[in-house]
């Protein structure tokens, strides 16, 4: 099993925090890998939020080939961030020569397009970068978006957060959302892009289970949208489904959960908005999933979100204090980063819930 | 000695020979009675008896009249291998037994100049059929559980009806965040995976025709299963049409419209709105031809229903003044549409063809999302009468296709836009349930049958030449009979709760079926559960090869 966790607070949070919370759960992965996804970026980053900044692990002629296409695109570079690393002996993390954090001003003709215009534009270069990048394994691009970093290592998480510097807490790199995963690939090849936690175009989704219903998904969704692509995890169609529910269609987050697992039939034929509901079930019936699940999510304007398969077969918990909420797979990753909150008010989700944490943190509980 | 010609029929020329032991016989008649078929009847034989009536041995010779049963030899009045003979006799002193040397199929053309007609399903038997290759084998161990069959829910149902795009649903975020219809969608029926198909009221006799609708009703008032019937060509009693029941009937129309001026005319006394209505354009076991109904199986209720004098009654082809896809789109369906006011799905039956992926793309690109599902219909489908040249040697196997109309629609992305129903020859070996499950697995939403439907009631056909004589009005067993003494011979409680017994134990099976991979819901496409153990299946069907 993978383990998952989130952290959401009103302050910048730095990495290590969910490296705390991650090892503590790690007799329940592999130690395969680690990656995580911050969004709402604080230190060196905050200054330049509405502007998009890549995330990249390449070779050194990766570096050069994404600059150049970057360049040739209009895009110009504001900042860059190298973390430096601490490559000591005996590390168990298969690291690539470059990781590059470039913050990019967008294409002059750029500036007075809409919101719209320019998510596009995000979204194609990030696929012409990876598919530059992927001949002899160059580079992978794992975000390429305002206010958003991504890191994905293969190796042992505890080596993984050596090697960046990211055991010890600052203030120069830190996040207010953070969602994070311990474990490489389970069911597929171990492969950097099939690492979780996934992200597209300001979602991020994470997950803990196994997605019997993959093959549905997958193809049903390569038809969707130019941008679903990879499928090196079964999860990464969560991630997907997110997307074409809530940006595509423009519905609102709690039909998420009406897609993924509908309701069963009996209980929706009592319902006000069967007809609703009904119409989603047929009409989205391939992106329905199946197996245990618990899926973490965060959406463009990092609401943060959990909810599981329909019959409960996958752990998740949310715990909180006043100025934090965590998820994780298992309560003692709560415990190891808020030792000191009330216990008796964690959540532990049930196969019909949403439980959704938004920018006051405030946890709320949908019924599905 | 009797004088015979080489060319007369004997015994040994029809397919079935009769064993009969005279030592064992009472002749009490039974079987000459019971045998709607006239293939047997009493005759006096002259026998020789040895016998010896002294203290010692003194062997004399006896002739005497014995009266015995012999087998009838004409191509008319010959034996079905159905087996009522042995059913009814008392002392097991006569049966049927499959004749190998069988000249059937060359005397009969020979002497009645004519092709050879008959009912059941193909009877050719071409080595272990592509179903019985595949397995479930894709089971959840470990990192995602099986379910339990027993314990857990499982939702078993599958669509009728158009099923729009996500992107084109007519919805609108209200005020609370909640989406709103805004506009009309079209019909669709959740129904249960398995429809009883289209058997006609007159291929059927009025007994068996009751019993199924007696089990449907029975299946969803009763047991929770929103099993639908189809009403086949040939009608639907008015008494029906005007009940409540008529919400479980598919309502079907064939190339020879019959019953639909009674449907018609009932319209504006409905209660219910029908299932949905079922065009057929083709039929698996005989493509390219309509329906058969012999004078013989036209009675005088079946003349009433359909409207009809007692004759032949044959179904062209096609349907008249059909030219195209699109006309068949355009007219058929949107009249059947607005006759019931877009409230009821309306969808095609057609048989499988090496063109069915052709016929499937330009109705799931019709515009104007009116086909309400694709029912696809292979060689080994049943019929109650059709030439046995078309049964055995034309049509196509339904698996591949059915699995082709599927990637045909994921390759457009419109998979699950149009329902695809599949049937022909599923279950055969009378495990209905796994041939269906591995249908749905290789992208069904669901099945009908038929056949199969008829020997859970007692019909004893089967694809080796036995009975198959449902054309002749003869059935022996009541089921495909106009005739009323054979007609009371079917027990049309018994046939019901057959019926109904066997949907529960089906019920049971997909649940057992869909447990072990995991799945909660019907795994429509999910091609990835299944296995091949023979590699020219797993390549064409594109499944995992295993041995």
């Amino acid at each position: 099993m993978c383990r998952i966790g989130a952290i959401k607070s009103f302050n910048y949070v730095h990495p290590s925090k969910a490296l705390h919370l991650m090892q503590s759960q790690q007799k329940g992965h592999d130690n395969s890998g680690f990656a995580m996804v911050m969004h709402d970026l604080g230190g060196i980053f905050e200054a330049y939020k509405h502007l998009p900044t890549l995330s990249l692990a390449c070779t050194d002629e990766g570096v050069k080939i994404a600059e150049d296409m970057l360049h040739a695109a209009g895009f110009q570079r504001v900042m860059q961030w190298v973390p430096e690393t601490n490559p000591l002996p005996g590390l168990d993390i298969n690291a690539m020569p470059n990781y590059v954090f470039q913050t990019y001003d967008y294409p002059k003709h750029y500036k007075k397009e809409d919101k719209k215009a320019k998510e596009d534009l995000l979204l194609d270069m990030r696929l012409k970068l990876r598919k530059a990048l992927e001949k002899d394994d160059q580079g992978f691009v794992y975000s390429f978006w305002p206010d958003v970093v991504t890191l994905k290592e293969i190796g042992d998480p505890k080596d993984i957060g050596t090697y960046f510097n990211l055991w010890e807490p600052n203030n120069k790199f830190t996040a207010k959302v953070i969602t994070a995963q311990c474990r490489q690939n389970t069911n597929y090849d171990i492969v950097r892009y099939a690492a979780h936690p996934f992200f597209m175009q300001g979602y991020t989704a994470l997950a803990n289970g196994e997605n019997t219903f993959y093959l549905k998904n997958v193809e049903q969704q390569r038809k969707l949208h130019r941008g679903y692509i990879g499928f090196e995890s079964d999860s990464q169609c969560f991630l997907y489904s997110l997307h074409y529910v809530h940006r595509q269609l423009g519905w609102p987050l709690a039909y998420y959960k009406h897609v993924i697992t509908p309701l069963p039939f009996d209980e929706i034929g009592g319902r006000d908005d069967k007809d609703s509901l009904l119409a989603i079930r047929q009409s989205l019936a391939h992106l329905e999933i199946n197996g245990p699940n618990t899926i973490i999510g965060v959406l463009p304007d990092n609401t943060l979100f959990t909810c599981c398969d329909a019959k409960k077969l996958r752990p998740v918990v949310v715990g909180r204090s006043a100025d934090t909420v965590v998820i994780s797979s298992e309560v003692c990753g709560i415990n190891e980063i808020l030792p000191d909150r009330d216990w008796e008010t964690d959540v532990y989700p049930n196969e019909r819930e949403t439980v959704v944490i938004d920018n006051n943190l405030e946890v709320q509980r949908w019924k599905q | 000695m009797e004088t015979v010609k080489v060319q007369d029929v004997t015994a040994n020329d029809l397919p079935w020979v009769i064993r009969y032991d005279a030592s064992r016989c009472t002749l009490c008649g039974s079987c000459v009675a019971a045998c709607s078929f006239r293939a047997i009847e009493a005759k006096v034989e002259r026998r020789r008896m040895v016998f010896s009536e002294g203290d010692f041995p003194e062997p004399k010779q006896r002739f005497s009249a014995v009266p015995v049963i012999r087998q009838v030899r004409n191509i008319k009045n010959y034996c079905r291998g159905c087996g009522i003979c042995e059913k009814v006799c008392p002392n097991d002193a006569i049966s049927p037994a499959r004749n190998p040397d069988s000249r059937h199929p060359i005397i009969t053309r020979c002497l009645a100049g004519d092709s050879i007609k008959r009912g059941g399903r193909k009877n050719l038997e071409a080595g272990t059929r592509t179903l019985d290759k595949l397995r479930v084998g894709r089971i959840s161990q470990m990192t995602d559980p099986s379910l339990d069959a027993q314990r857990h829910t499982f939702d078993l149902l599958a669509p009728f009806g158009r099923i729009m795009p996500p992107g084109k649903l007519p919805f609108t975020v209200g005020e609370d965040g909640k989406l709103v219809q805004s506009g009309q969608a079209p019909p669709v029926r959740w129904i249960y995976p398995v429809i009883i198909g289209d058997m006609s009221i007159g291929a059927l006799s009025w007994r068996m025709w009751e019993a199924v609708a007696m089990a449907t009703a029975y299946l969803n008032e009763e047991c929770g299963l929103p099993v639908r019937m189809c009403s086949g060509e040939g009608g639907v009693p008015v008494k029906l049409l005007k009940s409540k029941y008529l919400k479980y009937m598919i309502l079907q129309i064939a190339s020879g419209h019959f019953g639909w001026n009674r449907i018609a005319k009932t319209m504006p006394y409905m209660t219910e709105d029908p299932a949905g209505i079922l065009i057929k354009i083709g039929q698996g076991a005989k493509p390219g031809d309509g329906g058969l109904l012999m004078a013989q199986k036209v009675a005088e209720h079946i003349q009433a229903i359909r409207g009809v004098p007692k004759a032949d009654l044959l179904s062209p082809p096609n349907h008249q003044g059909l030219y195209s896809i699109e006309e068949s789109v355009q007219k058929m369906f949107l009249s059947f549409n607005a006759a019931f006011k877009f409230r009821v799905p309306v969808a095609i039956k057609v048989a499988a063809s090496a063109t069915s992926v052709s016929v499937f793309n330009n109705l799931v690109r019709d515009p104007y999302n009116i086909v309400g599902g694709f029912f696809l219909d292979g060689i080994d489908g049943g019929t109650g009468a059709a030439h046995e040249v078309s049964l055995d040697h034309t049509g196509h196997p339904i698996v591949s296709k059915l699995r082709d109309c599927y990637l045909a629609a994921v390759s457009q992305g419109r998979q699950g836009q149009i329902p695809l129903w599949a049937a022909g020859g599923l279950g055969r070996t009378g495990d209905l349930a796994a041939d269906a499950f591995k249908m749905i697995a290789l992208g069904a939403n669901g099945v009908f049958t038929g056949k199969l439907i008829l020997q859970m009631a007692g019909c004893i056909g089967n694809e080796m030449g036995r009975c198959n004589a449902c054309n002749t009005g003869l059935c022996p067993v009541g089921i495909t009979t106009q005739e009323p003494q054979l007609a009371h011979r079917l027990d049309v409680d018994r046939a019901a709760q057959n019926i109904v017994n066997y949907f529960l134990a089906m019920d049971q099976e997909f649940k057992k079926l869909m447990a072990p991979i995991g799945n909660s819901s019907l795994p429509v496409g999910r091609s990835d559960a299944l296995v091949a153990v023979d590699r020219a299946v797993a390549e064409r069907l594109q499944i995992q090869y295993v041995c």
